[in-house]
């Protein structure tokens, strides 16, 4: 039932997203990406939008707490954990939760957060599988699917019924007929395969800061691909003029000097989609990160006829990721729009311009629902 | 809208039973109504703070945004809502087991006997679930009017100001008063458009008198022209009859200084309130209507609320925790003089004169006390190192909080000064017409801790919109009085030259 608070809420929503009152744009603090945490518990953000008001310096404040330590002992967190990661004073304002979540409820709440449409599966429905649930109850089956309450309150319904129960003395002593058995119903499912393949430019170009950038954008995808395909396959490439496939751990970490062939990550990715996924059968998501540095404009030419011929054709959709550098120069963002424009349905373009623009970015490329 | 639903049955043969207990132990309270609702009901009721019927403000929607997730993903859960009006009216959560309603139950009843019996709830409209219902009428209609981006602009900055508040005023309002005294339905809240508001034309239309006398005071005087006869706290009040705003605006500014008027003395009484409710919640529960299948779900709950935090004190646990001692002293005579003198440790702790006056007097401060004076009369070394008590502050050196003290007196210290003004910085209108320009001057008492000073040029950003010439503020900063402005343009530090 609709209250007018829903209203207040749906205005909040839209302030905070930036499509009214921008005046306020100032005052919001959307609060941190939803964050996993080394003891399984995640940040949960709470956007929050902070009147301005005459108040005192936090720093200089300090306060009163209650529980034991000696003068000198940290206040926040347990002891000995890491020094200097102290939140002074942001306790107010940030409101955040700390959570227990699995992984399905945390792409859940990252869906809810931007509004993200369920991704319809392209191509037939390629592979077919039966799962046995067990959904139902059977008259018979193997003890070790015995159901014992169900047996129970047979058993007590029976003795009930013939008079043979007794409350003072409560035996029940089931026969073959008050058994029940968990059953099983089988179910056919479809399945759809993904493939995820990450290029990045690790160029001497791309510092830590950037790279931090791409590792938490593409746990995020990773995050919300899972949650739509049952089966997904990830595959990292890295390039600067020449490429080479990686493990995960290699692709966040390498950081090499040379210069920047992009049109080398294109045919490995090509390559490597030949020949092991089919685009009839594969929902491909190609991603690349740059900073948008490429070596020579006809290096950019030949990327743009390998996007055209095989890479756009075969993906779902193609995913161009700009993180800002302080070297790069973001041509390559520049070459894409001007061939394909903003709005293009298979080529998604999005500059991240720092850690705040990740939300917003991760909307840009899975918004879209392909 | 039938959202929530009288209580019935078990519930209301278990509220009887409560009501009882309660007023066996001599509370005294209006009568409290229970309403039973969901969770999403409850959720919209906190956000709205307990009013079902408010001006529309995404304010509310941000509350309400961060009540449903924080439920949504189990992390908090309001057990409890009561709101102060007459009859006073609680709401219960449909979900909760019976013994957790009946915890709630004896808590309300001792936040409804605090709210009718306390000094600084003496002057509060009990009528306000009308009012506010009508200041939401007013400004919706005012939205459709001017447009809602322009009101709600407009609230925005007034929400700005909304903490600098006159705690006098409680007591001073002549106009609050009347309608007070007794409840009559014909006075002024027939008239849909709020006193303020009346105060506003009456400003407009015969007010000058007040003024003139200072124009005329002395002229020779530089100080007199420019200083207001009486620096006033109360800045919304101060702008409704000073600025020069439009009659809608006047009208939206002094609807919501009434509602912010309405929840200070809550404010000023947290730790008061909460802990006289808990501690009745405790007695009661503990002493005659818990059952024994119960005793867990209860020690569960009650230890759930009480639970200690190093950043914060919990108002709940230092109020039960400093009824009970109190009560403790008075019934065992450890108090006066006497006491005080006597430094033969043994003896004091043996101490026991057997006065049983410790009910008579938590009954007694919980009419006269706000929180303040509360903690400044009854905090007692022995109490703080029972409750282990500690100051923080923020080492820059390892950049985190560190527990600094442990010593009673900076403990006090430090409680007295984070409630002074309701822990709210402490600011006054001095001048209307500061160097003689037309321009405010606001001024900030320094109690030893600087203001925030991106927030303070923000404000005075809205208050500048409001009265239309530059803001100035004197406070301290690192120890040296400084003066800052806002001209409109830029806020930056006034050059004494």
């Amino acid at each position: 039932m609709g209250h007018p608070i829903k209203r207040d809420h749906s205005r909040f929503r839209k302030i905070v997203k930036g499509k009214i009152r921008s005046n306020l744009r100032k005052f919001i603090s959307k609060g941190e990406m939803p964050a996993p945490k080394s003891d399984g518990t995640v940040k949960i953000p709470m956007p929050s939008i902070e009147i301005p008001r005459f108040k005192f310096g936090e720093q200089s404040q300090g306060g009163t707490g209650q529980g034991e330590g000696q003068p000198g002992d940290p206040v926040d967190g347990q002891q000995g954990e890491e020094p200097g990661q102290g939140e002074a004073g942001q306790g107010e304002g940030k409101k955040e939760l700390e959570v227990e979540l699995t992984i399905e409820e945390l792409a859940g709440i990252l869906g809810e957060e931007l509004e993200l449409p369920n991704i319809e599966p392209k191509g037939k429905k390629s592979i077919q599988s039966t799962t046995d649930r067990y959904t139902s109850i059977g008259v018979v089956g193997p003890d070790s699917l015995k159901h014992f309450k169900r047996s129970y309150k047979n058993a007590l319904k029976r003795q009930i019924s013939v008079g043979s129960y007794n409350p003072e003395n409560p035996i029940i002593i089931p026969v073959k007929n008050d058994f029940r058995y968990r059953s099983a119903k089988s179910t056919v499912q479809y399945e759809n395969a993904a493939v995820v393949i990450y290029m990045m430019d690790v160029s001497g170009s791309m510092g830590d800061e950037q790279k931090e950038i791409v590792r938490t954008e593409s746990y995020w995808i990773n995050l919300w691909l899972r949650t739509q395909y049952k089966d997904i396959e990830i595959r990292y490439i890295i390039h600067d003029a020449t490429a080479k496939e990686v493990d995960e751990d290699t692709f966040f970490r390498t950081r090499e000097s040379g210069g920047t062939l992009i049109s080398s990550a294109y045919k490995l990715c090509r390559d490597i989609i030949v020949a092991d996924y089919n685009p009839v059968e594969w929902n491909i998501y190609p991603f690349q990160f740059s900073d948008g540095d490429n070596w020579s404009t006809d290096d950019t030419k030949e990327c743009l006829d390998i996007l055209d011929s095989h890479l756009i054709p075969s993906s779902n959709i193609f995913c161009y990721g700009q993180v800002d550098s302080r070297y790069g120069s973001g041509q390559f963002y520049n070459d894409l729009i001007k061939k394909y424009g903003k709005d293009s349905e298979d080529l998604i373009l999005s500059k991240i311009e720092n850690k705040e623009a990740i939300l917003d970015s991760i909307k840009d490329f899975l918004g879209k629902g392909k | 809208m039938n959202r929530t639903s009288p209580i019935s049955g078990e519930l209301l043969r278990l509220k009887e039973e409560i009501h009882g207990y309660a007023i066996d132990y001599g509370l005294d309270f209006y009568e409290v109504i229970f309403e039973m609702c969901d969770y999403d009901t409850i959720n919209i009721l906190a956000s709205l703070g307990g009013f079902p019927n408010r001006y529309p403000h995404w304010k509310f929607g941000m509350q309400y945004d961060q009540m449903y997730k924080g439920y949504a993903y189990g992390m908090q859960k309001i057990y409890e809502m009561v709101v102060n009006t007459r009859p006073c009216y609680a709401y219960l959560l449909k979900s909760n087991n019976f013994v957790d309603q009946k915890i709630v139950m004896a808590h309300v009843y001792g936040h409804a006997d605090f709210f009718k019996n306390n000094a600084w709830f003496a002057s509060t409209n009990r009528n306000m679930m009308d009012l506010m219902a009508n200041h939401g009428t007013k400004i919706r209609r005012y939205m459709e009017s001017y447009g809602v981006d322009k009101v709600e602009s407009f609230i925005d900055k007034v929400l700005s100001l909304e903490n600098l508040l006159d705690v006098d005023a409680l007591f001073l309002d002549p106009r609050k008063k009347e309608d007070d005294e007794d409840d009559d339905e014909h006075n002024d809240d027939s008239d849909v458009r709020s006193k303020a508001l009346q105060s506003f034309m009456r400003s407009k239309i015969g007010g000058k008198k007040k003024k003139k006398v200072v124009d005329e005071d002395d002229l020779s005087s530089k100080k007199a022209m420019i200083d207001l006869a009486d620096p006033t706290k109360d800045i919304m009040m101060f702008l409704v009859e000073n600025a020069p705003l439009e009659e809608w605006q006047a009208d939206v500014l002094g609807a919501l200084r009434e509602e912010a008027y309405y929840y200070l003395p809550q404010r000023m009484t947290k730790i008061m309130n909460e802990g006289w409710a808990s501690y009745w919640h405790s007695t009661i529960m503990t002493k005659h209507a818990l059952k024994a299948t119960e005793i867990i779900d209860f020690a569960d709950h009650h230890s759930g609320v009480m639970a200690m935090s190093r950043k914060r004190l919990n108002p709940y646990k230092l109020g039960i925790e400093l009824f009970r001692d109190i009560e403790y002293r008075w019934n065992t005579g450890k108090f006066g003089q006497d006491y005080q003198a006597c430094d033969d440790m043994v003896e004091k702790e043996k101490w026991n004169k057997d006065l049983g006056l410790g009910k008579s007097k938590i009954f007694e401060i919980r009419k006269t006390h706000n929180d303040i004076t509360f903690i400044d009369e009854f905090l007692t070394p022995e109490f703080c190192e029972r409750q282990q008590i500690f100051t923080y502050k923020y080492n820059p050196s390892t950049r985190r909080n560190e527990i600094d003290s442990k010593e009673f007196e900076d403990i006090k210290a430090k409680l007295l000064s984070q409630l002074t003004n309701f822990g709210t910085p402490s600011i006054k209108v001095k001048s209307k017409n500061f160097g003689n320009r037309g321009e405010i001057l606001l001024h900030h008492t320094h109690y030893g801790v600087d203001l925030d000073l991106a927030y303070a040029a923000e404000t005075m950003k809205n208050i500048y919109a409001l009265w239309g010439r530059p803001v100035n503020i004197i406070t301290k900063m690192e120890d040296k009085e400084v003066t800052f402005i806002f001209n409109g343009k830029e806020f930056g530090q006034l050059n004494p030259a």
